[in-house]
Parts: C-alpha cells; sequence; structure tokens
C-alpha cells in the first residue's frame, strides 16, 4: 500500500532477480509462499511497470558480492535463493538460536553461506555453526546444495587463513598426539591419571566442557592394555 | 567507469558458461470442477466465495453480509446506486475512508484462489488496499487451473500495474502466527457470476 501512496518508490533489487520472461513467474509464484509459510500464493503479487501519474519509480540493481560469488563455481548455485525461507524454517540450529545470532542481514543456512563472500573473516564463524544434517538443501525449492555449501566454505575459510588460533593450535596438536602411537598412548594415560587423582585441574569453570556436564569417570585401564593383558592369558 | 559498466563488466569476467533457456517449464492442472476448487482455496486463504446467479443476488448477499455499511463505492456499473463515495480523487490519500469496495476481476486462478486485476479495474492502484472489506465479482468462465495458464492469458505489461490478489491481506512473518488483516483489506468476499 505504501508504494501506491507515496510520491516516490524506490525499489532495490539484486542482478541475480531477473529472470528471462514474465511467464516465468508462474513458476516463481508457486514456489515462494509455499515455502515460506505455507500459503498457496503471496496474497498480493504486485507486477510493477510504470509509475502511476505524478509519481516517480526507480529500480536500483544492486551487486553487493554477487558478481564475485558467480565467479566461484563451488558457491555460485547459492544466487538462485528467492529467499523464502524454507531452510530457516527445517534448520534445527536456526529454530533453537534465531535469526540474531547470525550477525548478518540474511541470517539462517542460506545466510551462512552468502555472508562469507562478503566478509570472510567477519563471518568466518557462520559455516561452523552447522551440523550438516542436510534438512535445508532437502526443503529448498531451487535446489541449492546448501549444506554442501557450508562444508565447502569450512575448508576455503581454513585455508585462507581464518581459523581461530586456539583451533588452528589445538587441531595441530591433535595432529602431531594423533600420529605417533607413543605420544597417544602416553595423553591416555597422563588423561587418566589426571581425572583419578587431580581432578580439581579440569573441574574447574575454566574447562568449558566441564560448565553442563560432570567429566566421566575415567577407566583404569585403556582398550590396549586390557587387549595386551588378556591376549597373553 | 560508472557504477554501472562496473557491474555489468564484472557479472561478465564471471559468467559460467549459458545453458539453453528451458522451453518446457510448464505443466497442466485438472480439477473436476474449477469453480469448487477455485472456492476451497480461497476459504482455505481466508476469503469467501459465493457462487451467484446475477447482480440482484449480490446485493441481496452484500446487504446481509455488510448492514448497514456507509462509504461504499464500486466500479461496477450495474452495482452503482450501492455507492455513497466515488473513487473519482485526485490524490488516493483521499480514498482513506473507504470501508468497502466493489471490483471486478477478470482472471481469477483455481489452485490459489488468486485473482489479477490492473488498471482497467483500478481506477487508483491503492484501492484493494486501503479499502476495509473488498468485494471482488468474477465470471466462472475466467477461472483457469493453474498460475501457467494465467500467465498464458495475460499480457501482463498491458497497464503500468496489476497485481494477483489471494485472499484478504494476512502475514505470518512474525513468528509463523497468522493475521489476517495486515496491510490491507480486513476481508474478501468473492461473488462468482456464470
Amino acid at each position: 500500500m505504501g508504494a501506491h501512496l507515496a510520491d516516490v518508490h524506490i525499489a532495490a533489487m539484486g542482478f541475480e532477480k531477473i529472470i528471462p520472461r514474465a511467464e516465468h513467474l508462474g513458476v516463481y509464484l508457486r514456489l515462494l509462499a509455499r515455502s515460506a509459510t505455507g500459503q498457496p500464493i503471496t496474497t498480493f503479487s504486485s507486477h510493477f511497470h510504470r509509475p502511476r501519474p505524478d509519481q516517480e519509480m526507480h529500480i536500483v540493481i544492486v551487486d553487493n558480492g554477487r558478481s564475485r560469488q558467480l565467479g566461484r563455481p563451488d558457491f555460485r548455485n547459492s544466487l538462485k535463493c528467492i529467499r523464502c525461507a524454507a531452510c530457516m524454517n527445517t534448520c534445527p540450529v536456526y529454530r533453537r538460536s534465531g535469526g540474531h545470532s547470525y550477525h548478518s542481514a540474511v541470517a539462517g543456512p542460506i545466510g551462512s553461506i552468502l555472508a562469507p563472500n562478503l566478509d570472510m573473516k567477519q563471518n568466518a564463524d557462520l559455516p561452523f555453526a552447522s551440523t550438516l544434517c542436510g534438512s535445508c538443501s532437502n526443503v529448498c525449492p531451487v535446489k541449492i546444495d546448501i549444506h554442501d555449501q557450508l562444508y565447502k566454505w569450512r575448508q576455503v575459510l581454513m585455508q585462507e587463513g581464518y581459523g581461530p588460533t586456539a583451533k588452528t593450535m589445538s587441531m595441530k596438536a591433535m595432529a602431531t598426539v594423533l600420529e605417533s602411537p607413543r605420544l597417544y598412548r602416553m595423553a591416555g594415560k597422563v588423561g587418566r591419571g589426571v581425572l583419578r587423582f587431580a581432578p580439581v585441574t579440569v573441574e574447574n569453570r575454566f574447562n568449558p566442557w566441564y560448565n553442563q556436564r560432570e567429566m566421566p569417570e575415567p577407566p583404569t585401564e585403556s582398550f590396549r592394555d586390557w587387549y595386551v593383558n588378556n591376549k597373553k592369558a | 567507469m560508472t557504477t554501472r559498466e562496473k557491474i555489468l563488466a564484472s557479472i561478465q569476467a564471471n559468467q559460467p558458461s549459458l545453458l539453453p533457456l528451458p522451453e518446457q517449464f510448464t505443466f497442466t492442472t485438472t480439477y473436476p470442477d474449477l469453480t469448487k476448487q477455485f472456492s476451497d482455496s480461497l476459504a482455505f486463504v481466508g476469503g469467501l466465495a459465493v457462487v451467484v446467479p446475477d447482480y440482484t443476488a449480490i446485493e441481496a448477499h452484500l446487504k446481509e453480509h455488510y448492514p448497514a455499511l456507509t462509504n461504499v463505492a464500486t466500479t461496477c456499473p450495474a452495482l452503482a446506486h450501492l455507492a455513497d463515495v466515488t473513487l473519482d480523487v485526485t490524490d488516493p490519500h483521499d480514498l482513506a475512508g473507504l470501508n468497502l469496495t466493489i471490483i471486478e476481476g477478470p482472471l481469477a486462478v483455481a489452485e490459489n484462489a488468486a485473482i489479477w486485476v490492473d488498471e482497467r479495474q483500478l481506477p487508483h492502484r491503492v484501492v484493494p488496499m486501503i479499502t476495509q472489506y473488498l468485494v471482488i465479482i468474477i465470471r466462472q468462465s475466467t477461472i483457469v487451473a493453474n498460475m501457467h495458464e494465467a500467465y498464458k492469458k495475460l499480457q501482463v505489461n498491458a497497464t503500468g500495474f496489476g497485481t494477483f490478489i489471494s485472499g484478504p491481506s494476512k502475514t505470518a512473518d512474525i513468528e509463523q502466527s497468522l493475521v489476517i488483516g495486515a496491510h490491507g483489506a480486513r476481508s474478501l468476499v468473492v461473488y462468482i457470476l456464470p
């Protein structure tokens, strides 16, 4: 209604929203509302061709990183998005955390694959905030491979060096331990010993794993120790 | 370089290889009774469809459904005597007091109860949104099964503005809870003439 009363009507749109022919709207209008609120079509589907008499009408066509996304073969499919929000309504993460937790204009699974294209550093956390369950790709009416792209963005962001330092360091430490059987056995022994004899070193507020849960009871021996012992007997 | 040239150059540089335009993207839907399907779809989206034999029946139903209503306007010559305000104003803001508006719709879609109206039916574009209650009169013969058929029949740019209206104004954007009567008419009654 606002557009019909105001003296100036300005519409802004991304260039990826341009479709070849008017009759292709038959496809999109059937998809949009049923994937959003479950209505068979939006209540008003307005077609503007020129301003009404004595009114001004402007259409601003925006790039804002879209042409860059077009040049990324793994991610260009995300430009098919019609902003229906089906991926958000189905997402187990979005349903519990809500839109504001995404610190990005477009929230939800689709936002998490669009935002890193705009600013990798600022949005590096978003593709990791997903269980990769694939529900988003499953419901997407324009068949965007959302969860595959979330996974691919993780590779890109880590390779470009946007992983948090603590994570990068602990992953490196983990790699060193896991690739040496001797170190791995020693780490297991130390872990079991610490839990048994000095639980206070892990049962404190500096250990995020301890914040909402009890630490496990340490086993007396590892599976390997058990196997070696029982094989002899 | 203007921003327009920059954007176009950037799109050109990043353009993937082109694909042929899919020519076959439509399908036909068959309903045993288009009028019944339209009426059911309209009920689903919060509107009311009434099949009537003639304008006299419309008038009788209107008087029963909206008794003693003032600020009524219509574009329909057969019902002109029901109107007590005119749509012939210069500033569309002057239509703010409209209670009930009766217009005609040239094309209706059975699958989703969408009715097309354009500037040939609307003296002002804001009419179907600014009125409190909206009535649209359609003809049985103009009901098509689905949106693909509708676009085949339509010339969308015949006038400067056209819109599909499906039911009364509503929104479910906030917490997915449906509210009827949001940014437009609070109710929609559609009369279906033979």
